[in-house]
């Protein structure tokens, strides 16, 4: 086998991709996911958001780089820890917050929630509440990427935990033989739910058990824009240029539990502590940029305000807004009359 | 007599089960927690917290943190227990049973009849169902109809605790793959549970009321609804016999039948959808067997024909409610 097609890379964020424009979209989009998650957390506790909560705080440079490459046409498919995909892929937070809070206005009409949120004209094909349900899908929307001869790419975003189900196996495998645009893009950050990777996975690592399927395979350290924006960028040129999936595995930390009100018994004391002083891919982000002079401290001062000002207009509307008509509930069941 | 919660009562029929014999195994998705991290094992029990204990009490080798692999867990509990041991295995939540149905129905639930009799599969499955957690389709469906219909799986629907602590020790028991339907709107509802160990045998159904005027079943959590507005209904001098299959299957057709002979009228409720369920199985066996003794029409109380929706105005419209029950009562009363 070559080393083209089977290599493990491990881009170093020694080039600097980022302009200032490129830099401040991706910026913008994790501190937006960032604000939007800490405000429905703290919603969640008000009593104000039914259901779960799987928060995607801390991994919100890899669903930031990897959207930069990626436009309304291209696919991603989520996971429970859907809100920083949609977000990246640009849905109306707006609407997302409404649908998180079971609102009229919600993306998905108050049906979905959380964990199944979608925002199909951004190609975002939803969040997926079974774990290793996205992967099989993710390869569908390839093959009608390939066969309808256009040059989309679609983005399987998975945990860790979900590089052991069998549908993703699967669907790995259908990718490599059917050479389709597809990026499998797991984000490990250690657990599923409250099983470490170490014991769960089998492999040394996802990446090399990827390779196994025939695809190549990179790792990259998830904390780092810089260096999840190259790798990214390298997958999806592959992708576009139609020589198959690629396999991505980027390390991250879990700021949060498994779920919003998970006693996590199951962590290292001071672990999560640690993890946000010396890992948060917002701080680790901003000093480099300031640092290599691509943009001004005011200049995210200014995101950061304009955020939070977008948060709190968001959280104000969704809380205002009337519930779902009870008459909703057996609309859309069928696409056609029944 | 002590009282214990429903997730009590399963914790002990598991504890007892485990120190009688060796060969019972537990296995599934966090089913201690903790594995491989820095911090406690044990560190959730199960999600639902129902197998807490177990790992002390029985150490790693017996109970078995597994990745998520459902087909995985299925599969290698149906070959565990072709082979010596009796694997509880636990399926967090029944909608995952699409993941891993063929290890379910095409394997464990054939093994003995497809080898001549020569193979036993004595496994438990426990999964966790019910609507009302505001959890989404993929989390809140209640599919014991889809393997009810399943010839060779044994299925078991507990509504209280004293139930459960035997339904389980008898399922560990028995030589043939049963799924064991938790509710987990039940969990923390309690009652009065014996501390040794009992079994309820399979195909029994409890009354828990006794009446003349009409015969409800309702299987799972809407019992809790249905004994509301009995009680309720009671001061009005409607009287109703109330049964509780506890097991779909087997199906204790002889009580239903026997109480329908003598009322005359029948309604059924579930939390599933209404098309090709247990209401309307349990509807056609009495319209087959027991159609001279009926005065009304028989009525199903089912959750709405859709996926379980989001929102809570539109999840507690999808799920059958005591007004619906109420309405279903009054309805059937009206033909002489
Ligand atoms: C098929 C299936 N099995 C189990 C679950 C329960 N569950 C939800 S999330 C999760 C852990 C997923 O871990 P991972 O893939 O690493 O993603 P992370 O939560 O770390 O983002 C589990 C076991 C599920 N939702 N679907």
């Amino acid at each position: 086998m070559s080393t083209e097609t089977n290599s493990l890379l491990e881009p170093k964020s020694t080039e600097q991709l980022l302009d200032a424009e490129k830099f401040l979209q991706a910026y913008r989009a994790m501190r937006t996911i960032r604000s939007f998650e800490d405000r429905i957390s703290e919603q969640f506790m008000k009593g104000n958001i039914p259901g779960f909560l799987h928060l995607y705080s801390g991994q919100e440079a890899v669903a930031a780089g990897i959207c930069l490459l990626l436009d309304d046409n291209d696919y991603v498919i989520s996971t429970h820890r859907g809100h920083g995909h949609c977000i990246a892929k640009g849905a109306d937070v707006g609407a997302m917050m409404k649908e998180i809070m079971a609102k009229q206005g919600g993306l998905c009409d108050g049906k979905g929630g959380s964990m199944h949120i979608a925002d199909f004209d951004k190609g975002m094909l939803g969040a997926n509440a079974i774990v290793g349900g996205g992967p099989p899908i993710i390869v569908g929307a390839a093959l009608s990427a390939k066969t309808l001869g256009t040059d989309r790419v679609g983005v399987a975003f998975g945990g860790d935990g979900s590089s052991n189900q069998g549908t993703t196996f699967e669907a790995m495998n259908l990718a490599v033989v059917l050479k389709l645009p597809a990026i499998f893009l797991f984000e490990n950050n250690g657990y599923g739910e409250g099983t470490h990777a170490s014991y769960a996975v089998g492999s040394r690592d996802i990446a090399s058990r990827a390779q196994g399927f025939g695809m190549p395979a990179y790792q990259v350290d998830g904390t780092d824009l810089f260096a999840v924006y190259e790798t990214c960028r390298k997958a999806v040129e592959h992708c576009r240029a139609g020589k198959g999936p690629v396999t991505i595995e980027a390390n991250v930390p879990r700021f949060k539990g498994h779920f919003e009100g998970d006693p996590q018994a199951y962590r290292g004391e001071q672990e999560v502590e640690k993890l946000m002083k010396d890992q948060d891919c917002l701080a680790i982000a901003r000093a480099r940029a300031l640092k290599e002079k691509i943009v001004k401290a005011k200049d995210l001062d200014r995101v950061d305000q304009e955020v939070a000002e977008l948060i709190e207009q968001a959280t104000e509307a969704a809380l205002a807004a009337p519930a779902p008509d009870d008459s909703e509930l057996l609309k859309n069941v069928y696409s056609s009359a029944y | 007599m002590p009282v214990k919660t429903y997730r009590e009562a399963i914790n002990e029929a598991l504890h007892q089960a485990m120190r009688e014999d060796s060969t019972v195994i537990v296995l599934g998705e966090e089913v201690s927690g903790g594995a491989g991290c820095d911090g406690s094992r044990d560190a959730y029990g199960g999600v639902m917290g129902v197998t807490k204990g177990l790992l002390p009490a029985y150490g790693e080798a017996r109970v078995i943190d597994t990745p998520i692999t459902e087909s995985a867990i299925i599969g290698a509990a149906a070959g565990a227990a072709q082979t010596g041991l009796r694997p509880v295995a636990e399926l967090m939540f029944m909608d995952f049973f699409g993941v891993c149905f063929d290890q379910i129905y095409n394997q464990a639930a054939k093994f003995h009849y497809m080898f001549g009799g020569k193979a036993q599969c004595p496994m438990v499955i426990r999964c966790t169902t019910g609507a009302g957690w505001r959890a989404g389709a993929q989390h809140s469906q209640n599919l014991t109809q889809m393997v009810t219909m399943v010839p060779g799986l044994k299925v078991v629907c507990p509504t209280n605790a004293y139930d459960a602590k035997g339904l389980m020790l008898q399922a560990i028991q028995d030589n043939d793959c049963v799924i064991f339907v938790e509710d987990k709107i039940l969990y923390d509802t309690s009652c009065e549970v014996p501390d040794e160990m009992y079994t309820v045998p399979f195909g029994e159904a409890k009354f828990y009321r006794e009446g003349s005027d009409l015969t409800i079943v309702a299987i799972s959590n809407p019992m809790h609804k249905v004994l509301a507005v009995v009680d309720r209904l009671a001061s009005e001098g409607i009287s109703c016999d109330v049964i509780d299959p506890r097991t779909t299957s087997p199906l204790d057709e002889e009580a239903i039948l026997e109480s329908v002979e003598t009322t005359g009228r029948l309604i059924v409720v579930d939390e599933m959808t209404p098309r090709c369920g247990l209401a309307a199985d349990i509807s056609s066996i009495v319209a087959e067997k027991a159609f001279d003794s009926l005065r009304a029409p028989i009525r199903k109380v089912t959750a709405a024909h859709s996926p379980v929706p989001f929102a809570p105005n539109l999840e507690d419209t999808w799920m059958p409610q005591e007004s619906d029950i109420e309405s279903a009562i009054r309805d059937v009363l009206e033909y002489a």
